[in-house]
């Protein structure tokens, strides 16, 4: 998996030091607020988005922070780093396990 | 452009699933054919840079954000399916364990990032480029086009999702059930954001990627004559 392509995987490297670059936009992105940035902005949550809203509360790692190092700029840098890695660890876990079905 | 839960009716959202499903099914068997053994650690690189650029969140003037995806860059590189695949387990590993984009949306979410994007972006692409040379000024710029493209096309299918939900799905008392603005207020705003800085830099990102595998693997790109990985995984298979 990582013999070839030394360079792209740097790449990668590189992507993920640079990723904290993500933190400095904190608006939220258009029809991704929360309830309570809902309930600021449009003065009532819709019934069916409440009920909804909270239907997979399971993620362990909400908005690529690390439980604990949401504090200062420099740790959510590091807890975004780490959910970087940990990402695309999970991808390239997933991809190698669905190449391995598929291809035999 | 990560759809949340909630914001979506259940109807909407399975009904995007149902779409999902027998793309996925293609997917999986065009990249069963065609995919070789060795292209699998592109594949895994591929899925985990779009994972990552799409971290990279870009300040939009008045509060708002917007990020690139990265999924034209993979369509180009291993045809439009196996892009599909690789943005999907992105998009679903978000969903999951980073709590970014819903479940429940996850059919939509993929519909608009992992198959109207790549497809769109790769015809781009292939129009633009003709029979360039694949370093080439022409096809270069044809990469940045289609990034542009790409990127706000699936800004454009997710504002539609967003919008109609506010047109159809309204509670006894008239208010929304679900997403809350007009569908002429969710193009606006979904486009604006994408046309404006999302869409450019995706294009810039596209290009980079092109030039920088390019310059290391110049393999991967194949020439003009002979399209190498381009047409292996196209629609039209061999």
């Amino acid at each position: 998996m990582f013999k070839q392509y030394k360079k792209l995987w740097l790449g990668l490297i590189v992507l993920i030091i640079l990723s904290p670059l993500g933190l400095i936009a904190t608006g939220t992105a258009f029809g991704e607020w929360s309830t309570e940035e809902l309930m600021k902005e449009v003065g009532f949550i819709p019934q069916g988005l409440e009920r909804l809203a909270d239907f997979w509360s399971h993620a362990p790692m909400p908005d690529y922070a690390v439980p604990g190092m949401e504090g200062s700029f420099i740790s959510s840098a590091g807890g975004y780093i780490i959910s970087a890695l940990v990402g695309i660890a999970l991808v390239v876990a997933v991809i190698a396990l669905f190449s391995k079905i598929v291809k035999e | 452009m990560h759809i949340p839960d909630g914001y979506l009716s259940p109807q909407t959202a399975i009904t995007m699933m149902a779409v999902m499903v027998p793309v996925w099914g293609v997917a999986v068997k065009k990249v069963r054919e065609k995919l070789k053994k060795k292209d699998v650690p592109l594949l895994a690189i591929g899925a985990a840079f779009s994972f990552t650029i799409m971290m990279f969140n870009l300040p939009i003037p008045g509060g708002s954000s917007a990020h690139a995806v990265g999924a034209v860059l993979l369509a180009i590189l291993l045809g439009p399916w196996a892009a599909a695949i690789g943005v999907s387990v992105a998009l679903i590993i978000q969903a999951l364990i980073f709590g970014d984009g819903g479940i429940l949306a996850v059919g939509a979410n993929c519909f608009n990032m992992a198959f109207v994007m790549p497809f769109i972006g790769y015809g781009v692409y292939k129009l633009v480029r003709g029979s360039s040379d694949p370093m080439s000024g022409r096809a270069i710029f044809a990469s940045i086009l289609a990034g542009y493209v790409g990127l706000n096309m699936a800004a454009f299918f997710t504002a539609v999702e967003f919008g109609s939900q506010y047109q159809l799905f309204k509670a006894a008392d008239g208010t929304p059930l679900y997403f809350m603005y007009s569908l002429k207020t969710a193009i606006a705003a979904m486009m604006s954001e994408h046309m404006i800085l999302a869409g450019p830099v995706e294009g810039i990102v596209t290009g980079l990627g092109m030039w920088f595998v390019g310059r290391n693997y110049p393999e991967l790109l194949g020439s003009a004559k002979m399209p190498s990985m381009l047409d292996d995984l196209s629609l039209e298979g061999k």
